[in-house]
């Protein structure tokens, strides 16, 4: 039973610590010389890193970046994304076939290489971050949107709305958009997975949010120096990821089941 | 069959040249000037000036992205600021390590996906299932840059079995091989899964049994034999991942490949590397995917009388 609602534990911690961590009694910037790389005792059940910060209170920052950065990107991919490709399917003509060579051409460049190229270029910061990841997320989406909204614009109900006159923006808010939310939203949780990794790697890489804020990507870079001696800098970052990873897509997963099962339903 | 040869050429035209034009806008989003983030402020206006009209960037964008273009096709990528060589001699020098890598992660990703997804198909709803694609799933979540460290800290530190970084013969290709190939094994042993479980419905498979085959030779001999050809498709797109991946793990592991000079270059603000690096791998992706269309559809004629419909 516990396996059930395990997913739904960990996102909710996540979350809980991301949004409420200003408010919590945290230090994670208290430099304790004495206690630099030091193992986990009762005051820091962590332990120290590199400079003599508390882990689990830089842990617990990191959780607000990541979220922070994978709900940012994630909204502004999928808005974007969405918006271009629903409308290229509506419109369709020279605007799709445009569109969708800018889409091949994207899915053409490994994602996580163009981030990274321009997560880099335009310098380190969360902003960039955002941008760099947002520029590569949307075309998911809109090749998602873009499906979805060629296999619904023939329907009646779409017809009687065009025949009546309705302008072409609030056909597709209002009669196209409803309907094709469920794919979109399991989408929007694979997409905050892979922001969560991608946000960490380019913080792993140095390109991501800058000292003294925490990322787990670059914790896991400082702690990489010293693993021989301090095993538990570079262990609870990466093992936080990876719950809240497997967590999401796990949710996903379900979602995507729970959606199919509803669309056989109708079918039937 | 030559027109759809001839549709997929031309697509991938369209998009070599589309991903060329993006690497080209990408030294246009580096805030303010490029040629003063490249050169520091206290560069002399003279050395500005000079570096500017080396890298075109004094002429109108539209004659930049021309000129960015003939050069491409004589393989003309320009020079390196860093090290004052042609960025091209720099790739060649890089390229064989990264293929050696993706080969060998690769190979890693078959041998583990293959063995585990048949197991969990031959086994579907029983716990070997379940701890197959539990395993899978784990997979997909764990980041290189994460898997990395912790195998070097396991193989390498503690038990001294490996080489920590470098490029010292096979032993140091293990590690990296194992980093990149992982989330690919994760993801191949998903469809191995799928497609057997497609394939051991068939009616030949009863025909294998009925004749008597055991239930390894009816594996073997005709339902792996078939479902490899969607697994083979799936290496292929799955690449572009995969060479991004490497980026980040020969980071990690200092393995001197075209993801390391990638970094490097970043670091060192040698914006034409950059370019020329994202434009090596991307096109590395588009041409072998390509290639396996085309391979694919000379093999199985379904796919190549489909598309006339």
């Amino acid at each position: 039973m516990i396996g059930r609602y395990f997913p739904a534990i960990i996102i909710f911690l996540w979350a809980l610590f991301a949004l409420a961590g200003p408010w919590l009694p945290l230090n994670p910037d208290n430099i304790i010389l004495s206690k630099i790389l030091h193992a986990p005792d009762f005051n820091a059940l962590l332990g120290y890193d590199d400079l003599g910060r508390p882990i689990w209170d830089r842990l617990v920052m990191g959780a607000r970046t990541s979220f922070v950065v994978a709900i940012w990107v994630t909204a502004i991919s999928m808005i974007i994304g969405t918006f271009i490709g629903a409308s290229s399917a509506y419109f369709g003509g020279w605007l799709d076939l445009f569109v969708v060579r800018i889409i091949d051409v994207f899915l053409a460049v490994p994602g996580i290489l163009l981030a990274i190229a321009f997560a880099g270029i335009m310098g380190p910061g969360i902003e960039n971050v955002v941008i760099a990841l947002s520029i590569v997320g949307w075309v998911g989406f809109a090749r998602l949107a873009r499906a979805q909204v060629l296999a619904l614009k023939h329907r009646d109900h779409v017809q009687a709305a065009i025949s009546l006159g309705t302008p072409s923006f609030t056909i597709i808010r209002r009669h196209l958009l409803p309907l094709i939310s469920a794919p979109l939203i399991v989408e929007a949780t694979f997409s905050i997975a892979g922001v969560v990794i991608a946000e960490a790697g380019l913080s792993f890489l140095g390109l991501g949010v800058q000292p003294p804020d925490a990322s787990w990507g670059s914790m896991i870079r400082d702690g990489t120096a010293y693993m021989l001696v301090a095993p538990h800098m570079v262990i609870p970052p990466g093992l936080a990821m990876v719950l809240i990873v497997l967590s999401v897509n796990l949710l996903g997963d379900r979602l995507r089941d729970i959606l199919d099962v509803r669309s056989h339903g109708r079918k039937n | 069959m030559l027109n759809y040869l001839a549709s997929r050429l031309i697509s991938a035209v369209f998009v070599v040249l589309g991903v060329s034009c993006l690497v080209f806008l990408l030294i246009h989003f580096v805030p303010g000037d490029p040629v003063e983030m490249m050169l520091g402020e206290s560069a002399r206006p003279a050395d500005r000036e000079a570096l500017r009209a080396a890298l075109g960037l004094d002429l109108p964008v539209l004659t930049q992205l021309g000129n960015y273009l003939t050069g491409l096709l004589t393989f003309d990528l320009g020079q390196s600021i860093h090290y004052r060589l042609p960025i091209s001699d720099l790739l060649a020098e890089r390229i064989p390590a990264t293929a050696q890598l993706a080969f060998f992660s690769i190979l890693v990703a078959i041998c583990i996906a293959i063995p585990l997804g048949s197991i969990a198909a031959v086994n579907k709803g029983t716990k070997w299932d379940h701890i197959a694609m539990g395993f899978s799933l784990f997979g997909v979540s764990i980041p290189n840059f994460w898997m990395g460290p912790l195998l070097i800290l396991v193989f390498s530190l503690w038990m001294g079995l490996l080489p920590v970084s470098g490029n010292e013969g096979i032993t140091s290709m293990i590690l990296p091989a194992i980093t990149l190939g992982t989330s690919m094994a994760a993801i191949l042993a998903r469809m191995v899964r799928s497609t057997l479980l497609e394939v051991l419905n068939e009616d030949y498979i009863r025909t294998a049994k009925a004749k008597g085959l055991t239930d390894s030779q009816v594996i073997w001999r005709h339902g792996l034999r078939n479902a490899m050809l969607p697994v083979i498709t799936l290496v292929g797109l799955q690449l572009g991942t995969l060479l991004g991946g490497a980026v980040i793990t020969e980071t990690i592991f200092s393995w001197p490949g075209v993801g390391q000079l990638t970094i490097e270059a970043i670091q060192r603000r040698d914006y034409p590397v950059v370019q020329a690096c994202v434009l090596l791998i991307s096109l590395s992706y588009v041409v072998v995917n390509v290639l396996t269309d085309i391979v694919y559809a000379l093999i199985d004629p379904r796919i190549r009388l489909g598309e006339g419909e």
